[in-house]
């Protein structure tokens, strides 16, 4: 039965996921956010980073691509949870048998799925526009494998607050500022050693970081390696400060689902409609 | 007092509390299978918490409940499969359209079908019964909000459910969407022997559907029987209209039938228009709660148990 309905919240995940491309709120998201992140790097195309030899669009790309990957991971699935349990689709699961594991299977396929379009997004036009991007093919492997870790562990955080916010408000303070807090310290932007030492060690003790660092190995020459912590790509702390994030989250993530699904009550959904159509309090 | 087993529910001594405000203090009922009950009672009143219980979406402080033979707050999936909630949606699923959601609802039930009780309900029949076939491949999102509550309905009875849930389902219906659904309730009730516990401050409809009318005021329930009786015990007296010689009379009497008697045996101009109205269910909720209301409860309570 439970194999069942994880098979129909499979199913689940991907209608919600091909009804989100068709729909011009999401296509305009996935461009909006290339178009930004493609847009700076045109604008300094011929900008020399300094004692590489590369230009800016080479080293600054697989940064921010991991910068906006993991902000896709984390706000995604925190607004679609938090609205989802205002709205009642969390309390439809919850009213059908086995429903809650479809709802679940389905926001993993969901987010996970949603990798593609926004990375694609991203990639395409650049290839298109600058040379030098990729140092070797064998940087493919390695950007898969980011991608999947840096997904484990960090969709379990976005699904995470997206569980504990009071409401739908509440994601930009507990979702999007932590964030952008931390895509300003973790090397997306601009080199981590330009921060203090204690700046350096917070930013480290997150995926953002690890991702940055993983899709840079990924694109970049080894001549680059010089440029980071270290004098290397770190790919084992890579992975075990990833993999720790993707299992304490597949530990700690469950007993936080089933907290959500417990409280969640008819009266809930009406006193958050009640809310939604009183704008001030 | 011990649950009994053929009741599809047992309540007994329940109790609710919300930090330190009871809203329950000790309701007991039962609902036989088969039956339709109706729980009115006045905003506040605790309906919604009791029917949230029943349907294990809350816990409660205390009292023991039993539903389909099972505790609700402890119940399994399938007692989930056999029990089916209309929820009042408002912006859930708007990408969906009826049929790939009730599709994708409709799943989760295939593994709990019997052979007298086939899990779900097809999707193109499902439809039909709900009027929305036209409407099966439109966006949810363009809904009205009458259709939207058809599509609650629909959702509500996709696992061919032993009991049925239904809180307030016809709150923003229009009268015709209204007739229809008491149809399905009908339905649902006499062919396929679903219970059915449902919520309304429409009493007109209470008195169409239900067997029993549970009244519920100041976490009690403070009358349980059906609509006539009720109406019969408020002993509010009858209404006798009539003209005569051109005028028109009312008089509020407690024997109508004397009262009729005597009139017409009166010599002088012919009665017209003659009209004797009974209370009606509407008259005796009323005078209940608002007996309720002005502190007289426990005595508004024994005079509705004790009349017969």
């Amino acid at each position: 039965m439970r194999a069942h309905a994880v098979r129909l919240g499979l199913r689940r995940g991907w209608t919600e996921f091909v009804l989100g491309l068709r729909s011009s709120q999401d296509q305009s998201f996935y461009l909006f956010t290339a178009g930004l992140a493609v847009g700076y790097l045109y604008l300094r195309r011929d900008t020399v980073v300094d004692d590489t030899g590369l230009l800016l669009p080479s080293v600054a790309l697989p940064s921010i691509l991991a910068g906006l990957i993991v902000f896709g991971l984390v706000i995604g699935p925190a607004y679609s949870l938090a609205m989802e349990k205002e709205d009642g689709t969390l309390l439809r699961a919850k009213a059908v048998p086995n429903g809650l594991i479809g709802y679940f299977a389905g926001q993993l396929v969901l987010h996970s799925a949603s990798l593609v379009p926004q990375t694609v997004a991203v990639l395409v036009p650049s290839f298109l526009l600058f040379d030098d991007l990729m140092a070797h093919p064998s940087g493919w492997f390695t950007i898969v494998w980011v991608v999947v870790l840096g997904l484990l562990a960090t969709l379990p955080i976005g699904m995470a607050v997206g569980a504990l916010v009071p409401s739908v408000q509440k994601v930009g303070m507990w979702g999007m500022l932590p964030v952008m807090l931390l895509a300003g310290i973790s090397g997306i932007f601009y080199p981590i050693q330009a921060l203090w030492g204690w700046v350096q060690v917070v930013a480290q003790l997150f995926p953002m970081y690890w991702m940055g660092l993983g899709m840079r190995s990924a694109f970049l020459p080894d001549s680059y390696v010089g440029a980071e912590i270290g004098d290397s790509w770190r790919t084992w702390e890579t992975v075990a400060v990833l993999g720790t994030w993707a299992v304490v989250g597949a530990l700690v993530l469950p007993a936080l689902l089933r907290r959500m699904a417990r409280r969640q009550s008819g009266s809930q959904v009406a006193a958050a409609r009640e809310a939604a159509t009183q704008w001030v309090r | 007092m011990s649950p009994v087993p053929d009741q599809v529910v047992d309540v007994r001594d329940l109790r609710m509390r919300y930090g330190d405000k009871d809203v329950l203090h000790g309701v007991d009922f039962s609902i036989a299978a088969g039956e339709v009950v109706c729980l009115l009672g006045p905003n506040g009143a605790g309906k919604t918490t009791t029917i949230e219980i029943l349907e294990g979406f809350r816990d409660r402080s205390a009292g023991d409940v039993r539903v389909l033979g099972e505790d609700p707050r402890r119940a399994s999936e399938g007692w989930r499969a056999r029990t089916g909630v209309v929820l009042q949606s408002w912006r859930d699923h708007a990408r969906w359209t009826p049929r790939t959601l009730l599709d994708q609802v409709g799943g989760y039930y295939e593994p709990y079908g019997t052979s007298e009780r086939p899990r779900p309900v097809p999707t193109a029949e499902l439809l039909e019964v709900v009027g929305l076939v036209d409407l099966a491949d439109q966006k949810i999102a363009t809904f009205s909000g009458g259709q939207r509550r058809r599509l609650d309905v629909a959702m509500g009875i996709i696992g061919r459910p032993e009991l049925l849930f239904l809180d307030e389902p016809t709150a923003g219906f229009d009268p015709q969407a209204r007739r229809e659904f008491h149809q399905v309730v009908h339905r649902l009730a006499d062919l396929e022997h679903t219970t059915i516990l449902l919520t309304t401050h429409d009493l007109d409809e209470a008195e169409k559907l239900a067997d029993r009318v549970l009244i519920l005021a100041g976490g009690r329930i403070v009358a349980d029987d059906t609509a006539e009786q009720l109406a019969l015990r408020a002993s509010l007296g009858v209404e006798v209209k009539w003209t005569r010689g051109g005028e028109r009379f009312v008089h509020s009497t407690d024997d109508a039938t004397d009262f009729v008697r005597r009139l017409l045996a009166e010599p002088g101009e012919p009665v017209a228009d003659l009209e004797v109205r009974r209370a009606s269910l509407e008259d005796a909720y009323l005078d209940l709660v608002q007996r309720h209301e002005s502190g007289r409860a426990d005595e508004a309570a024994r005079a509705f148990t004790e009349v017969v």
